[in-house]
């Protein structure tokens, strides 16, 4: 057990590539927690995905032991949190477990829509802040305009802001003695029973569940009962440890201190995060709030390209929902596409990360539907039913009104790429809430619809900014709008996979695109196909696409034989990657090309 | 009893390997070599020849067909030599077609009474278009001059011939095309082959059109276009085509590449030549050697120069019969197919083809229509059976 005044429990809050994950290599490193030889990038992201994008996804702790300069030994627990707007409240979360947090700033961009978002939890979780400007080895920083900015945008005292280079190792030492000296350290009483919160969870194929815990009172030893408060679940600790990253076992935790426990845990969703963990015979009489578990917002069909496929694509997708309790899944049957599963998503990142991964490590190729949000159905009768997939609007005479969730946006953007932004928004159906500057930077706030953002908003914003804005939202409520279901009738048959809800002021629009879309994305057939957007009975669009003109061997002679029907046989079997409706064959890109708008 | 080759005839392919130069749209077997021992080569065909009746005798030939490369660079007294040998190995039909493909070069052209002497009695000339600046885009070493000379000495020299165009050419405008069929037919005798140019990988133009080179291709409705306006004023000019890309008088009809069609039996003889032959009752389809030196070597060292034999399952006939079959006017023979393989096509993709109109259907016999034949690969496609 560590004496309280020699813990500091700290989190990094950075924008992504403003250098969190190196900053936390340089400590780790520079403390001597891993041997030279065993260092590798982004030490603490342990999946592929992870190192891959530069992100991490799931939080990570490290517990470091750094001689400082008073000639103590402090103990550093840093939380490494997901930067991504999909994974905010797993950050919220994993703030409430530390009393400081690092703000990562790179010194030659500044602030950015992520660092707010994320800087904004810390502030509200009480954080202690230092702020720390990164990469001013190069040439385009500048530490003291970014200084600036830090104060004017978020209103901290950023005049003692550590200036480091993760890259170059520069200015770690400082941030070391920063970290004890101006970070708080953790309360609490080792005497009174057992407090302490679950951070997180995540299966391990040789453990099991792994729980990462902070304990608030009380000690924790192997062997102890435990019981979870929230969940009512009782197990005996089978081993207690911390990460240095690696995991080491420890004999006992104490108030302040990080580390994880396994006890016999068979999956992720027996845990809740934010959990109060207790002993079983004196149990605390101040159980922790607790939190509300992550709810998907962003909804999409997820199908196996060969059906054959299913059952393994099933068993993918529960292998991965053991360690994910934010993703959802329930089986789907499409006509076009057939046997799948409709799956919940944080956000548009994490469906990409979990679509990736059962791609690549289950080695299935998927057919993506267009992602949809959830929508609010009013019947007449008063009830309300949630629409998490278009194909399945109730018949429109039973529907009194129907209401979309809404986001705050906050997007932060060099001034020349401004008017783009506005009217990407505008067109977006947003509503301007903010407008500042800071600098030649400007933050604008939108009201958006999250059906508007979902689909590829975050695209076209990089397009339009040439990759410089930075976009960051949070979900805002259910408001009524003028929403209507648009199907598309391909040779007259609705394609229930292109199915998409709009705005009625919007539909004629998008329908048209979404012909044009198709018709180009649609080979020739040998007949005539009629591509239609309607709604309800009523046809909004219309594009025909022509009958195969030509499509003949011009020379086939007696040594043609054998290589001229090898090849259309093979054309016949690259058919099969498309996906027969009707008569049609429709390749599995339209299903989401379709719907891409090039505005 | 009938064998099912029976149907077709029984042909004899010949392939000279050699080119002066190699035109950038070929995907044919053709070599550009300095110098060729033609006395080396004369016995090599002569031993295989011999090898080929030997296997297949007593059935009457009813074509020889010498193609290439560019056979017409042939010694004249080669190929009579080898006509003789042909036509002592095997019974031959009093109408025996024998064909020689030449080029309208000079060199080639000077060469044409002799070949008549030799037996030749029917030559097909490569043209391939009627504009200079054309033929060099299409790397072709002769002029519009030299073509017409070449049709007009074939004409005079042998009783039937023919010759070939490209259109749908680089910047070629549907006008251009009309015009040029009109020229073209004017001169022609009784045959054309008019093929829409295709570019295959592998060749040069394939390369040039894969780094996004060879501009101006038509797209596939002028492509469409083209095709129907050369239906249009051949039929009217009285040539209507027999198969995709080939038109002639009525009885004028390619009888050597009718054998292919009708899926009848053909020993293929000299370098990457292919056959299709019946030995036994079982169809085989064979290959020599590709390369022009390995072929010669293997037929002095081990008297054989086929290097590839497979037999051809009933079903994989099937298959080769309809793709040929509907390319002709003759059609498929619904009860030959049902012979070759049991329900080879599936009841319901042909109806779908006959709702469409794609193909037509007359007793036993199935056609690909007018409107079917542009589309002929898709309809193809479509009756292939799932595998």
């Amino acid at each position: 057990m560590t004496d309280l005044k020699h813990i500091r429990n700290f989190s990094i809050v950075a924008h992504i590539d403003h250098g969190k994950s190196t900053l936390a290599d340089r400590l780790i490193q520079m403390t001597g927690t891993v041997a030279a030889r065993d260092m590798q990038e982004q030490l603490l992201d342990s999946m592929d995905i992870e190192r891959e994008r530069g992100i991490t996804i799931k939080a990570n702790t490290v517990r470091i032991e750094y001689p400082a300069q008073d000639g103590d030994t402090y103990v550093l627990n840093l939380i490494d949190t997901p930067g991504h707007v999909d994974f905010a409240y797993e950050v919220s979360r994993s703030m409430q477990a530390v009393e400081g947090s690092l703000l990562v700033v790179d010194a030659s961009q500044g602030v950015e829509a992520q660092t707010l978002a994320n800087v904004y939890q810390a502030i509200e979780a009480d954080h202690e802040i230092v702020p720390v400007l990164n990469k001013v080895d190069l040439p385009a920083a500048e530490p003291e305009r970014v200084a600036e900015q830090i104060e004017d945008v978020i209103g901290i005292d950023a005049s003692d802001a550590v200036e480091i280079s993760a890259k170059t190792g520069l200015g770690i030492p400082d941030v070391l003695e920063a970290i004890v000296q101006r970070l708080p350290h953790p309360e609490g009483d080792a005497d009174a029973p057992l407090k302490a919160m679950l951070v997180d969870s995540y299966y391990d194929p040789y453990l099991g569940v792994v729980v990462i815990i902070r304990v608030l009172d009380g000690k924790i030893k192997k062997g102890d009962r435990i019981q979870m408060l929230g969940t009512g679940g009782k197990y005996p600790v089978d081993r207690l440890g911390v990460f240095r990253p690696k995991m080491q076992d420890i004999a006992e935790l104490g108030p302040g201190e990080i580390g994880f426990l396994t006890a016999s845990i068979k999956q992720v969703r027996d845990t809740r995060v934010g959990d109060t963990i207790t002993h079983e015979k004196k149990q605390t009489a101040t159980p922790l709030p607790g939190f509300k578990p992550a709810q998907p917002v962003v909804f999409c069909g997820l199908f196996p390209v060969d059906s054959a496929e299913f059952e393994d694509l099933r068993d993918a997708i529960e292998k991965l929902a053991l360690n994910d309790a934010s993703f959802s899944f329930e089986m789907e049957t499409s006509a076009a596409l057939g046997f799948g599963f409709r799956c919940g998503f944080l956000g548009l990142l994490h469906l990409e990360v979990i679509r990736d991964r059962i791609e690549r490590e289950y080695d299935i190729d998927l057919i993506t539907t267009a992602p949809s949000v959830i929508y609010h159905i009013h019947m007449k009768d008063g009830t309300m039913q949630e629409l998490h997939n278009p194909a399945d609007m109730p018949d429109l005479t039973h529907v009194d009104h129907l209401e979309e969730p809404r986001i705050k946006a906050t997007i932060m953007v060099p001034d020349e790429y401004l008017g783009d932004v506005l009217k990407l928004c505008q067109d977006r159906r947003g509503i301007q809430l903010d407008m500042t500057y800071a600098g030649t930077r400007a933050m604008v706030v939108y009201d958006l619809p999250l059906n508007e953002v979902v689909f590829d908003f975050y695209d076209r914003l990089k397009s339009v900014t040439k990759g410089y804005a930075s976009f960051d939202y949070q979900m805002e409520g259910y408001q009524t709008d003028n929403l209507v279901k648009m199907q598309v009738l391909v040779n007259d048959e609705p394609v229930d996979a292109l199915s998409t809800m709009v705005h009625r002021d919007r539909a004629e629009q998008r329908g048209r695109a979404m012909c044009e879309k198709l018709k180009d994305l649609i080979p020739r057939h040998m007949f005539k196909i009629p591509i239609q957007a309607a709604i309800g009975g009523k046809v909004i669009a219309r594009e025909t696409l022509s009958a195969m003109r030509k499509d003949v061997t011009a020379k086939c002679y007696g040594g043609d034989a054998t290589r001229k029907k090898k090849l259309l046989e093979k054309q016949k079997a690259g058919k099969k990657r498309m996906r027969q409706f009707g008569k049609v064959d429709i390749p599995q890109e339209a299903f989401i090309s379709a719907l891409k708008m090039d505005d | 009893m009938t064998e099912d080759w029976q149907h077709g005839g029984f042909g004899l392919y010949i392939h000279w390997p050699f080119c002066q130069a190699k035109c950038p749209y070929c995907d044919f077997n053709s070599h550009v070599a300095a110098k060729i021992d033609q006395s080396r080569w004369k016995s090599a065909y002569l031993a295989e020849i011999q090898r080929v009746a030997a296997e297949l005798p007593n059935r009457v030939l009813n074509t020889i067909y010498f193609g290439g490369g560019t056979p017409s660079l042939m010694d004249p007294d080669l190929v009579g030599d080898m006509i003789a040998a042909i036509r002592g190995a095997w019974p031959t039909a009093n109408d025996i077609e024998i064909t020689l493909e030449a080029n309208p070069g000079s060199v080639e052209t000077g060469r044409f009474a002799a070949f008549r002497d030799a037996g030749i009695n029917r030559v097909s000339v490569g043209i391939q278009a009627l504009n200079d600046a054309d033929l060099r885009a299409l790397g072709r070493i002769h002029s519009v001059a030299e073509a017409r000379k070449a049709i007009e000495i074939a004409q005079s020299t042998f009783d039937r011939s023919s010759f070939d165009l490209i259109y749908a050419r680089q910047n070629q405008s549907l006008a251009d095309w009309q015009a040029e069929l009109r020229e073209a037919l004017a001169m022609a005798a009784d045959h054309l082959s008019l093929y829409q140019l295709t570019i295959e990988d592998g060749t040069a133009f394939g390369d040039r059109l894969s780094r996004g080179g060879l501009r101006g291709l038509p797209d596939e409705d002028l492509a469409g276009d083209m095709y129907f306006a050369t239906q249009e004023i051949c039929d009217t000019a009285g040539y209507p085509a027999y198969e995709v890309s080939n038109h002639a008088a009525l009885g004028s009809e390619s009888r050597h590449n009718l054998i292919y069609w009708r899926y009848g039996d053909y020993a293929g003889i000299g370098p990457g030549a292919h056959g299709r032959v019946t030995v036994g009752g079982q169809k085989f389809a064979t290959e020599t050697h590709l390369a022009p030196g390995k072929w010669l070597n293997a037929v002095e060292e081990t008297g054989n120069g086929e290097n590839l034999r497979d037999a051809v399952s009933g079903f994989d006939q099937a298959g080769e019969y309809l793709m040929f079959g509907l390319r002709i006017l003759d059609g498929v023979d619904l009860k030959r197919l049902n012979g070759l393989y049991r329900d080879y096509i599936a009841p319901q993709k042909l109806l779908e083809l006959l709702e469409l109109g794609l193909v037509a259907r007359s007793g036993d016999t199935l056609r690909t229509t007018a409107k079917g034949r542009p589309v002929l690969n898709a309809v193809i496609r479509n009756l292939l059976p799932e595998v």
